[in-house]
């Protein structure tokens, strides 16, 4: 297993630790991202814990926000806060909130309802290059997120500005809040859909540690447009029993024998 | 650099020819905002800063809940984005971009805002943003200002720009008269009494100032005396003027050029409550849709003409 791949596997088991103290929560999206943190934040992000308001920072916005449980365990993992305190996730004595708020350290962009986080990116790379400041600005968006018609109309302007200091994720993990992405709104190919508007499209198994690593170097490569990443994904990858099941995508009270077959699949991986 | 030049008193002026040459004048003055417009700088009054500093405008085209999202994304870098569009579409349409990506993180964006009250005109009733003093006023942590004319604009322009924090300005468009004289200090949370009276005090907001004022001459006539205060800021609202004329007036008539729930006047009834219940008698747009016409005959038409102020004083002292 390599260091990335450790660090995933830790982010997953953090995250499901996090929803069962939390009893509630949204542990199928949490885990369908792991991999993106752990790329994110333990290779391609330039960000210091001890200066989380650097004005130079890269930025990174999840924009599919109830998945901030993986957010916070790879936040505390890089060092911006006691780990004790990403497990405090909700509750009225933390500071974790049930959704991203600017508040905590290391978080850049306030999200949970959906649509929101593109704008956000979209804003904080116009700010760079305004300024001249080099920093780079991720954004992960969702399966809900891309229905919003206000993630399309950042994807209209990203790609018109030719925003390649930009980079989406999207995590396409095909299941959605109530059912099956392809009952309530399929896109079809987002790939087909969002190239046209300007921006430099790559297709991945948003699971494969390399191809992200490879992919974000891409981008960085990429000159005059912004870079959409579509990550094909498992919604609940990791853990056997939530992988593929709308139930989990939350938000769920855990019980403690779920929690404790969770973590030894991880461990087992 | 040059000098701001304001109005003289009396003149009738467009307060969003006071927006173009304030954001002119402070484009010399401060390098850390940048304005950003959704493909409306000419109905807003923008235009001049787009000709004079095109550097100083991030073109977002007619898509507002991403410009707004964006400002609260681009405030995170630094920059104070003043964002400007039409009412409806910067505190309606983009209304939860403005409170979840500005206002909660607390992110120091200026939201102003042409095409507000039956002001609009002939533009009619989707245009005429009656509730935006309502629905901003409610999120937590937003200032809401209303100067009653260009000069107070000019002069609260520069004042948002050194709070920090989400900010909501309205920006008139037809002729005002200007009835605030620019030595005159502007301070957020404070309003300004521009008339001393004792029997009624009238609190007015934007174009309902000059109204106020005319309807204060007018029952002077009939020797009753008006107080006429400029509240111009909505929220953070200026309490001890408030508790002052309810001490030492019969009782206040709010008037504004929004619907009659939710704006100054809930505001004025709100903080009345709270600290010197008094009697309040309402002046706005009565909780329906604007229409089509003039800005000089709709008001009397809907009720909030200079008439109608001088009426609800009149209604007031006989209750």
């Amino acid at each position: 297993m390599t260091d990335l791949e450790q660090r995933a596997r830790d982010i997953r088991a953090g995250a499901v630790k996090a929803v069962h103290a939390a009893r509630s929560g949204h542990p199928g999206g949490s885990l369908s991202i792991a991999d993106m943190l752990a790329v994110l934040y333990f290779d391609e992000m330039n960000v210091d814990p001890a200066k989380p308001d650097a004005p130079g920072r890269d930025r990174f916005v999840l924009s599919k926000g109830h998945a901030c449980p993986a957010l916070y365990i790879a936040l505390a993992m890089k060092g911006f806060f006691p780990m004790e305190e990403a497990l405090k996730l909700r509750k009225l004595e933390g500071f974790m909130e049930g959704h991203p708020d600017v508040r905590i350290p290391g978080v850049d962009a306030p999200s949970g309802s959906l649509g929101m986080g593109l704008s956000q990116g979209l804003g904080m790379a116009i700010g760079a290059k305004l300024q001249g400041l080099d920093f780079r600005t991720y954004v992960i968006v969702g399966d809900g997120d891309m229905q919003e018609g206000n993630s399309w109309e950042a994807i209209m302007s990203a790609g018109f500005k030719k925003m390649d200091n930009l980079v989406a994720i999207y995590d396409a993990n095909k299941l959605q809040g109530d059912a099956p992405v392809e009952t309530q709104l399929d896109l079809g190919d987002v790939a087909a859909k969002v190239a046209p508007f300007g921006w430099h499209v790559i297709e991945l198994d948003g699971h494969d540690i390399g191809a992200l690593k490879a992919a974000l170097a891409e981008a960085r490569a990429t000159k005059g447009k912004p870079t959409f990443i579509v990550a094909d994904t498992v919604k609940g990858k990791g853990v056997s029993f939530m992988e593929n099941v709308l139930y989990w995508h939350g938000s769920v009270t855990m019980s403690d024998e779920e929690l404790a077959n969770a973590l030894s699949e991880l461990e087992d991986a | 650099m040059t000098d701001l030049e304001f109005w003289p008193m009396g003149a009738e002026v467009s307060v969003r020819d006071a927006f173009g040459r304030v954001l002119v004048h402070m484009a010399d003055e401060r390098k850390d905002w940048v304005l950003l417009d959704a493909d409306v700088a000419g109905g807003t009054g923008a235009k001049p800063l787009v000709a004079a500093h095109p550097d100083r405008v991030v073109q977002f085209g007619i898509a507002e809940q991403n410009m707004m999202a964006a400002a609260g994304g681009m405030a995170d870098t630094g920059l104070i984005p003043v964002v400007s569009t039409f009412a409806a579409f910067g505190t309606m349409r983009a209304h939860e971009q403005f409170r979840t990506a500005i206002a909660y993180p607390n992110r120091n964006v200026k939201l102003c805002c042409s095409h507000i009250g039956l002001d609009v005109g002939p533009d009619g009733a989707t245009a005429q943003m009656l509730e935006d003093l309502a629905t901003m006023r409610a999120v937590p942590g937003v200032t809401v200002i209303s100067p009653a004319d260009a000069n107070e604009f000019m002069q609260a322009f520069e004042a948002i720009l050194d709070h920090d924090g989400p900010v909501y300005m309205r920006i008139g468009r037809s002729p005002t008269p200007v009835v605030t004289d620019s030595a005159a200090p502007f301070r957020i949370g404070k309003a300004k009494r521009l008339r001393e009276g004792s029997d009624v005090t009238v609190v007015a907001t934007g174009v309902m100032v000059a109204r106020a004022l005319k309807a204060a001459e007018a029952l002077a006539a009939e020797n009753i005396s008006v107080r006429v205060v400029n509240m111009a800021s909505i929220k953070p609202i200026d309490t001890d003027e408030l508790v002052a004329a309810a001490r030492e007036t019969k009782g206040i008539v709010t008037a504004e050029d929004h619907n009659v729930i939710g704006g100054l006047g809930g505001a004025v009834a709100e903080c009345l409550a709270a600290h010197h219940p008094a009697r309040v008698r309402f002046v706005g747009v009565q909780d329906r849709f604007g229409k089509s016409g003039e800005h000089t005959n709709l008001p009397a038409a809907l009720g909030i003409a200079a008439d109608d102020v001088a009426a609800a004083c009149r209604a007031l002292l006989k209750d």
